[in-house]
């Protein structure tokens, strides 16, 4: 198995995953969009003026770093919830997840008929999700056999934590990408719990990237509150898949700073300790002290961008909280097609 | 017109469609070199090529749920589950995603993939070859649901199945496969989904049927034209969007109606085309309505005398007939 445990987002590294520095300001500056918006919806949720929010905080470095790797509109994306950040890369906006928050007409992932963190979007080849875990994986899978049909170079990017991994799909999907050599990059946020359920529950191994073995494909394991070491792990994979040579399991191991979603405490199964020093590595502040540390960002660049992303954001939630909320009969729509 | 049994319709209808339009690709158990278990993908690997005709792992769930994602990105899949009885891995891909993700995505996404399965008994396959679990699919909207009882009909209903532009489950009676046989058009005939056949016209019991069942009614219908009983037997060959307009129509005309199917009767679509008669026809009714089926038990067991006891036939309608005739 390859470890790619490199010291996080070295001048070095960077170089060698192939990123400038105005790559790398934005890789910082789309993590600190993520958590911003994330934390935003929090405090919507606890003002209960949002019924339901789930979190990618402490997810933000992987996230951001894998999906900087794809081409946003060719490549396909079948993410799971809490994959905020991946969407906010591929090209959606904070409105639109704002539009999903507050449950208004206009949200593109469904028109809020579903819960928010459903994400899809056609425009940017983001594979609508529904709640059951791990059924995505198949549908990255098909897509990346559509693409491999007709002769197109285009990868299917899936992601779930490992909790999900438990069930049939992830095996079914990665052995059906493996036997049919499909471009699948199937990344597996490993945060250590299933809602309340730890890793070691879940699975005898303290590696998910190791199944890959019995799949006969590449697992890989990186560190994921590192979004440059996460960038240069998918782009590989996206590189063998394009190249026709089959999926590949990345596995990134990343902390969740936050309960499960609005509606969990974590507090009855998550040592306080623990969590502590979880956040003492938050990537984000991780990643904000190694460009500073470099020179990447000068003093004054994070409040700056900080500052940027909360006038976007505000913006944002006052025009979908103008939004017009979905009319009653509109729940007869689109069942079939016309 | 050709004469063809029901399975080479079947056959000739993904051959056609998969020669009009290249997105068009099957997939599942046994499908390529052997051309499945029942024969009926033979020679589609040999002509169209291992890209277009896909031998999957054993895994129903990923079959259909490959297919989803295929379906997403362009292609328009047709997943064979090798029986109806296997098909309960897939289901949450089927109820939950398939069925669901035009709606759960308000339009933008729509999945257009057919998923074939072999169903019904009299064939010696016991509980796990045997059964005819239509009713569960019946009951999930965004979901079609086709069973063809002639071979025309085969052909007509999986192209409209395929150029539809949602899920479609299309149900094949096993024992029909090569024991009815019949005319096929030539042409690019498309059976609407949606829309029931009026097998047989009369105007004394209406009797409402899908799959092999329609044979042995018209089979029971001709033992009472001797004596005098016209039966109008009605083929619902869609049972998701039921034909509402034509249930209603023979109810009201015969004011006798008898539903038959092979599966048990229970929450079953011998139970919804009752309600529908009900609701619609009470003013025109003689008697009440009669439903026959399978009995209430796990499966079509497999010794002989408990298969036949399972099984309907000709002579179980007609006595049923008879009873509701007299009544």
């Amino acid at each position: 198995m390859e470890r790619k445990k490199v010291a996080v987002a070295t001048p070095e590294a960077a170089k060698e995953a192939g990123l400038d520095n105005d790559q790398l300001r934005t890789m910082f500056m789309h993590m600190v969009r993520a958590r911003v918006l994330d934390e935003r919806m929090w405090v919507l949720n606890r003002q209960g003026r949002a019924p339901f929010v789930i979190s990618c905080q402490g997810h933000e470095a992987a996230q951001v770093g894998m999906a900087m790797a794809l081409r946003p509109g060719y490549d396909w994306l079948a993410p799971y919830y809490r994959d905020l950040a991946v969407t906010l890369v591929i090209g959606m906006t904070p409105k639109d997840h704002l539009l999903a928050t507050m449950a208004r007409a206009d949200d593109p992932n469904s028109g809020a008929r579903q819960m928010p963190a459903h994400y899809g979007c056609r425009r940017l080849n983001i594979i609508t999700g529904g709640s059951p875990v791990a059924t995505q994986v198949l549908h990255a899978a098909g897509a990346a056999l559509a693409a491999k049909v007709r002769g197109e170079d285009a990868v299917a990017f899936t992601s779930l934590g490992e909790g999900s991994t438990s069930e049939g799909d992830f095996h079914e999907g990665l052995n059906f990408a493996a036997v049919h050599h499909l471009p699948l990059i199937c990344v597996v946020e490993n945060n250590g719990f299933a809602i309340s359920v730890p890793w070691n529950k879940q699975m005898p191994l303290k590696d998910v990237a190791e199944r890959a073995h019995g799949y006969g494909m590449p697992g890989v394991i990186v560190d994921g509150g590192d979004p440059v070491a996460c960038y240069a792990a998918m782009k590989q994979a996206v590189e063998r898949g394009r190249r026709g040579e089959g999926p590949t399991l990345i596995e990134a191991k990343v902390a969740r700073l936050t309960p499960h979603s609005s509606d969990d405490d974590d507090r009855i199964y998550k040592p306080r300790e623990e969590l502590a020093e979880e956040k003492k590595h938050d990537c984000v502040l991780r990643f904000r002290t190694t460009l500073e540390e470099s020179g990447v960002l000068a003093p004054g660049d994070a409040e700056e961008m900080r500052a940027e992303v909360m006038r976007e954001i505000d913006k944002a939630l006052q025009e979908a909280e103008a939004a017009p909320l979905p009319s009653p009969e509109s729940a007869m729509l689109h069942v079939y097609g016309e | 017109m050709a004469t063809m049994t029901y399975i080479e319709a079947i056959r000739s209808a993904m051959r056609d469609e998969m020669e009009r339009d290249e997105r068009v690709i099957v997939m599942g158990e046994d499908v390529g070199v052997k051309g499945g278990v029942f024969k009926a993908t033979e020679g589609l690997q040999k002509e169209f090529g291992e890209m277009r005709v896909i031998d999957t792992p054993l895994a129903e769930s990923a079959i259909v749920g490959v297919a989803i994602g295929a379906a997403i990105n362009g292609l328009l899949p047709i997943a064979e589950i090798q029986f109806q009885d296997f098909i309960m891995p897939a289901v949450d891909q089927i109820v939950s995603e398939a069925a669901k993700i035009r709606y759960r995505s308000n339009n933008d996404f729509h999945v257009p993939m057919v998923v074939r399965a072999p169903f019904g008994g009299g064939v010696h396959g016991a509980l796990y070859h045997s059964q005819s679990n239509e009713a569960m699919f019946c009951h999930v909207p965004g979901l079609k649901v086709v069973v063809p009882s002639t071979p025309a009909d085969a052909k007509g209903l999986l192209r409209a199945a395929i150029r539809d532009p949602d899920p479609v489950l299309y149900f094949e009676h096993k024992r029909a496969y090569r024991l009815i046989k019949g005319e096929v058009p030539e042409g690019d005939e498309v059976t609407p989904i949606g829309t029931a056949r009026v097998a047989r016209e009369g105007a004394d019991i209406a009797v409402f049927t899908y799959g092999l069942m329609t044979h042995f009614c018209l089979d029971a219908a001709d033992k009472l034209a001797g004596d005098g009983f016209e039966c109008e037997v009605v083929d619902l060959r869609t049972l998701r969007p039921l034909d509402r307009e034509q249930i209603v129509a023979s109810g009201r005309k015969c004011g006798k109606v008898l539903v038959v199917q092979e599966a048990n009767l229970a929450v079953s679509v011998a139970s919804e085309v009752a309600a529908i008669v009900a609701e619609e026809c009470f003013e025109y009714l003689d008697a009440p309505v009669m439903r026959l089926g399978g009995p209430e038990i796990p499966g079509v067991p497999f010794s002989p005398p408990l298969e036949e006891f399972y099984m309907l036939t000709p002579a179980k309608i007609e006595t049923a007939l008879r009873k509701l005739a007299a009544y």
